[in-house]
């Protein structure tokens, strides 16, 4: 507005000063100014962010796109053009597509109890506590661990034969779980390892959402008769919608990166002997470094950019729909 | 570890320091680098090792030497995890160490980027090493990429205790009587052995003992022009069929994974009575096994005489202190300093003068009940026959052929044919 506002103000200053031809220019030059002033500082403005997104998210993006496009060796570097060949040879693959079965297993795995449970870790942290803030401060400390350091720590309690949680599984009569062979328990103890950093952060972010919510609603609510728990569902996760949306996209986008967690569930760090929990990016890791085939990591990169596009447009198409719902009530 | 090396670094710098004005200062700058002065300017050398390098005191040692020099020890747990950040740090151009430990497994694929590393033939170490040693790391044309560290003679390590609990002879010749001949006969005396013990397995895991059948052939996955044979291979087939068979089907495998956290916690409870052992596995067997009592080493090795890994020290030529790097690595990789590192981890040396030491000859381990751990390694280097030919794809084909013993032997998810089908794939995908 006050840009717009600016524009309309120099003619009338015109009009009173014609009579020298050296003010003329000079008013011609200072009106310039003012037009260049109100063309291009916004855009000057706004530039950091994006000479900052050109030059670490734009230019990444393209360059990956154009190595996907050639052979090429980790080391060695540029080799030929070879178009769309190495996208064909990694469709190809049935490791490719086990990799995304992995992946998209352990993204709902991780996302689904992460985001429910940060709703209730929220509204117990949203009761009156005592010691309110060392509560709400010890969820974070999962969130500060290394995600390496937190790796190791459940490797050792999902070890097949010597971890913690088989111990006490034997110790109680039951069968103790194949945590590195079978597909589905990997994915669980991965999951695991997921949720346990992640959530306590989005408890805070619900949090702070919850804490936005006017207190009279619940105080309607209270005069209502509604209890605790009917507050908890008709007040507190509707009021919630547009946090939780965020939150879920927010989980979508990096479930779908899983890296860290999955590449230390075993020494080897290639996803089990038979690609049990190989995600994506693990896939992409093995190609261009354990292969050391830039060419077919970076066509690999690229589809995990488009499955990452795609979900994230149905997310959007989605969380509008919900919006507007949420609207119209 | 890392910052306690550290400390221990900088203390013994700073004892060095109070020293100088005496005494201490008189260590040699006798040695001219590839390119500069050497010995006079403050250095700090950082050197990448993995697993057992047996560095520890020789780099204190060294600093007390060179006052000038200050050494950075980064030490990563896996060889693997070596690999992957020598070929990450190697493609980005920067962020190498000033001296790199590599493996002979990826010697192949480094040799196809001599520019990277410093040549570090010298008159001065011609004949330093086994003659297979050195030309591993030469290029075509005649560029050295790398100084031999260790090299991997095998001999069996086995429980002395379990053994006679078992009712088997349990000493150290006798064991190497019964062990001695062909793969069949090391695997029949496994038989015997589990069939008389309570839920003791014979050998740790498929995967280490078909490493040490391997290494016995000379071409198993690649011909010498590179060509891949390692789906067609009979020999290959064979010993993966072998291994399998003795590991789930005779049940002589305790079914674990080499290096996984399981196998390392399964040295404390009596998981499996023998192992393959090369040199190196010695200091691994000892820090895993810290406390248990009945360790022992033969004399034999299953098949002929066979050798596994050893390493080399590279100088990168990324680095910016490449003279006082080689100095360094010329320095430890020499037998004197060898020698101490086999006395502290079990690293067995690659260099000729070292293995005709009486030291060497004369070593002795109390660990495994005072064998004389020198004189049998030796020996076994002596029985060492065929020294494979690893192509620029032998570490990828191994590590599939790992996968697919890994799926019959510990995951069971497969059983030996359709493991070797998805091997096949495998192969096919590089």
């Amino acid at each position: 507005m006050a840009v717009t506002d600016r524009v309309q103000s120099p003619p009338p200053n015109t009009n009173r000063r014609t009579s020298r031809d050296t003010s003329v220019k000079r008013l011609a030059f200072s009106q310039k100014v003012s037009k260049w002033d109100v063309k291009l500082s916004p855009y000057l403005y706004i530039s950091p962010f994006f000479l900052l997104f050109a030059i670490t998210g734009l230019f990444p993006l393209l360059y990956t796109a154009w190595v996907s496009l050639h052979s090429w060796n980790l080391i060695g570097g540029q080799g030929e053009f070879t178009a769309l060949e190495n996208y064909e040879f990694v469709l190809a693959q049935p490791f490719f597509w086990n990799a995304v079965g992995n992946t998209f297993s352990i993204f709902l795995l991780s996302s689904v109890p992460q985001v429910v449970l940060a709703i209730a870790i929220a509204a117990v942290l949203d009761a009156n506590l005592r010691a309110r803030t060392f509560w709400r401060m010890g969820v974070l400390v999962p969130f500060v661990v290394a995600p390496v350091a937190v790796g190791l720590i459940f490797n050792n309690l999902f070890a097949d034969q010597a971890g913690l949680f088989n111990e006490l599984l034997t110790g109680i009569g039951l069968d103790p779980v194949r945590w590195h062979s079978d597909s589905l328990a990997s994915h669980a103890a991965i999951a695991t390892m997921v949720n346990f950093r992640w959530t306590g952060y989005n408890a805070l972010i619900f949090l702070a959402a919850m804490q936005a919510i006017p207190r009279d609603v619940y105080e309607a609510a209270t005069i209502d008769g509604a209890g605790r728990l009917r507050q908890f569902f008709s007040v507190t996760v509707p009021m919630l919608r547009p946090t939780i949306i965020f939150v879920v996209i927010t989980a979508t986008i990096g479930g779908l990166q899983i890296f860290d967690e999955a590449r230390v569930f075993d020494q080897a760090g290639l996803g089990g002997a038979d690609r049990q929990w190989q995600t994506l990016t693990m896939y992409i890791w093995e190609l261009g470094w354990g292969q050391r085939n830039f060419g077919r990591a970076s066509a690999v990169a690229w589809l995990l950019f488009l499955i990452i596009v795609v979900i994230a447009m149905a997310n959007f198409l989605i969380t509008r729909r919900i919006a507007n719902q949420g609207g119209r009530r | 570890m890392h910052s306690r090396a550290r400390i221990t670094a900088l203390s013994a710098t700073a004892a060095c320091l109070a020293l100088a004005l005496t005494a201490c200062g008189s260590g040699g700058s006798d040695n001219a680098g590839v390119e500069g002065e050497t010995g006079t300017e403050d250095v700090t050398l950082s050197v990448g090792t993995f697993n057992e390098f047996g560095y520890e005191e020789l780099f204190e040692e060294y600093e007390q030497l060179n006052p000038n020099v200050t050494i950075n020890h980064k030490k990563a747990a896996t060889s693997n995890e070596a690999r992957d950040n020598l070929t990450t740090r190697l493609a980005a151009g920067s962020g190498l160490s000033d001296i790199e430990g590599i493996e002979v497994d990826w010697l192949p694929e480094l040799l196809e980027f001599p520019d990277q590393f410093a040549d570090l033939s010298d008159p001065a170490v011609e004949g330093r090493w086994l003659d297979w040693k050195t030309e591993a790391a030469t290029t075509k044309d005649g560029q050295l990429i790398g100084y031999g560290t260790d090299a991997g003679p095998q001999g069996v390590c086995y429980r002395a205790d379990l053994f006679e609990k078992a009712g088997l002879p349990s000493d150290r010749e006798s064991v190497a009587a019964l062990l001695d001949g062909s793969w069949q006969d090391y695997f029949d005396a496994g038989k015997d052995f589990v069939a008389a013990s309570d839920g003791v397995a014979w050998f740790d895991s498929a995967g280490a003992t078909y490493q040490g059948m391997i290494n016995q052939v000379q071409n198993a996955y690649e011909d010498n022009d590179g060509t891949v044979i390692a789906t067609e291979n009979p020999e290959v087939k064979d010993i993966y069929e072998q291994v399998l068979q003795a590991s789930v089907t005779d049940g002589l495998s305790a079914h674990l994974t080499q290096w996984e956290d399981d196998w390392v916690a399964s040295f404390q409870s009596d998981a499996f009575a023998t192992k393959l052992c090369p040199g190196w596995m010695l200091g691994v067997i000892e820090g895993n096994a810290e406390g248990v009592e009945g360790w022992d080493i033969a004399d034999v090795f299953p098949g002929g005489g066979g050798n596994w890994g050893g390493s080399y020290l590279t100088v990168p030529t990324q680095g910016e202190n490449q003279a006082e790097a080689k100095k360094l690595a010329e320095w430890l990789t020499a037998p004197e300093q060898q020698i101490k590192a086999f006395e502290s981890k079990g690293t067995f040396p690659s260099q000729v003068e070292a293995l005709e030491s009486e030291e060497l000859q004369g070593q002795v381990d109390p660990f495994f009940n005072d064998a004389p751990t020198g004189q049998i390694l030796a020996n076994r280097a002596t029985a060492v026959e065929v020294t494979p030919f690893k192509g620029p794809k032998y570490f990828a084909i191994n590590d599939a052929m790992q996968q697919a013993l890994t799926r019959v032997d510990v995951d069971e998810t497969d059983d030996p044919a359709s493991s070797w089908e998805k091997f096949t794939t495998a192969v096919g995908a590089l």
